[in-house]
Parts: structure tokens; C-alpha cells; sequence
């Protein structure tokens, strides 16, 4: 199912970078690392970066797409930069909320809002 | 069913699981459930279990969908594994470590899980909400 296109929506709103992903799923292995790559190239042509991902559209992801959330969350703070995540579906959230990544993540309701804290 | 370690194999079990939950009325919030559960043993199983073995041997899935319950177990051809040795995610120190949360979701999603034999083999039941099981 992977293909050489991108798996993100891209935007530049402000001085933050939004990010979106195409997929429903986020399930598939090779498409998430594949994803990492492409977030950790945002994260690394910018100093401070202002990262927003949202998760509109997103119905499933895996632990594996956790992961590499909290490295590109890792790779934002050696950057002396903001991330935050919006638009999380309820059945998500509770993923989050499980493996209490809701406490590690900035977690907003809308992009708006989430837009809102970073500037 | 045996399932190798490749997406075709994996979303063809994953959609007769899924569509036998569907024939048994469950609802989204179950299927969800489910499919978190099947994902995660199964990357734990290719990715853990088989760890330096032949990337092509496949994985045995079985299960069984009743109007109150379903059943889920996987089987690798691997060591096994011991699973209070995985460290707990939350704490806060593992917090920002990316791996070892796929346990963690599947015992939080499912009614009960158990490792079997030298822990290379998981079967999960999901008892349907409400239901009177028995």
C-alpha cells in the first residue's frame, strides 16, 4: 500500500507548520516510518520549529505511531521547539489517555485553538 | 490462518475479524477494540517474537466470534518472552521512550489476556459490553 508519494497534508499557517496525515490508518509499518521521515525533515529545516499535527481524518494508529510521535517530540525539544497535537477522535484519545501520553503531549480540541497556543 | 509479514496478509485477517464482529452486531467502539488488539500482537509477534529469524515465517491467528464474546489468539514460532519483563510505559521515566506500549494497549482494551506455554503464543477473549456472558 505504500507508494512514493507523500503521506502528509502540509501547510504553513502563521509561523506554525501544520500537518495532516492522508492515510485513515495509521497502522502500517513502512508508512510510518515514512511518516517520521518526512515530519523529522519539517522538524529539522527549522530552528524552534512551530509544529501542529492533526489528526483529523485519523480513525486507527498503532503503538508504533506513538513512537514515532514522541520522537518527533524529541527531536522538536532539541530544537527548542513547540508541538502540539488536535482534532484527536474520542476512541484515540483514549489511547493516549491509556498509555498517559496525554500528559506528555500538548493536546488540543481544534486547530484553532492549538494555532492560538503557539503564537 | 497463517499471516506473514506483509500488509495483504495482515488487513485480510484483520477484515474477517472484523467483518464477523459486524455479522454479530458489535459496535464501532468494540471493532476499534479489536483491531488495536490484532495490530499490536501481531507487530509484537514479527517484530519481537521472530527477532532475528527468517523474516518470511508466518504467524498463526486464530478466532471466534459469538454474539457476546470474541476470541483471539496468536501464535509465533519464536522464543517467547516473559511479559512482566516489559518495563511499564507510564512511569514517568519511560514516558518518552517510543516502544513497549502494544501490551499495555492490548491488556487495556481486552476483558483478559494470557501468554501460553514459554510465552510465544497470546490468547485474548473480549467480552461484549453488557452482555451477559457465561
Amino acid at each position: 500500500m505504500s507508494s512514493g508519494g507523500s503521506r502528509l497534508r502540509v501547510k504553513k499557517q502563521d509561523s506554525v507548520t501544520v500537518v495532516e496525515f492522508i492515510d485513515r490508518n495509521i497502522l502500517d509499518e513502512a508508512n510510518i516510518q515514512q511518516i517520521g521521515e518526512e515530519i523529522a525533515g519539517i522538524v529539522e529545516s527549522a530552528n524552534a520549529p512551530k509544529l501542529l499535527i492533526s489528526f483529523e481524518n485519523v480513525d486507527h494508529l498503532s503503538s508504533a505511531a506513538l513512537g514515532t510521535l514522541i520522537t518527533i517530540n524529541n527531536k522538536i525539544k532539541a530544537r527548542q521547539g513547540q508541538l502540539r497535537l488536535a482534532n484527536i477522535d474520542p476512541q484515540i484519545f483514549e489511547v493516549f489517555k491509556i498509555t498517559k501520553l496525554d500528559r506528555l503531549f500538548q493536546i488540543h480540541d481544534t486547530t484553532d485553538s492549538a494555532i492560538k497556543s503557539l503564537s | 490462518m497463517h499471516v506473514r509479514n506483509v500488509r495483504s496478509d495482515i488487513e485480510r485477517v484483520e477484515t474477517g475479524l472484523l467483518s464477523a464482529m459486524e455479522r454479530h452486531g458489535f459496535e464501532d467502539k468494540s471493532r476499534f477494540a479489536l483491531r488495536l488488539a490484532l495490530e499490536e500482537a501481531l507487530v509484537n509477534a514479527f517484530r519481537h517474537g521472530h527477532k532475528g529469524l527468517n523474516a518470511d515465517l508466518p504467524v498463526l491467528v486464530e478466532y471466534q466470534v459469538t454474539p457476546s464474546r470474541v476470541q483471539l489468539s496468536i501464535e509465533d514460532q519464536g522464543p517467547g518472552f516473559q511479559p512482566e519483563d516489559v518495563p511499564d510505559p507510564t512511569l514517568d521515566e519511560n514516558l518518552e521512550v517510543p516502544t513497549g506500549r502494544g501490551l499495555l494497549l492490548i491488556r487495556s482494551f481486552m476483558t483478559s489476556v494470557e501468554y501460553i506455554g514459554r510465552g510465544n503464543r497470546v490468547e485474548m477473549t473480549y467480552d461484549r459490553p453488557g452482555s451477559q456472558t457465561g
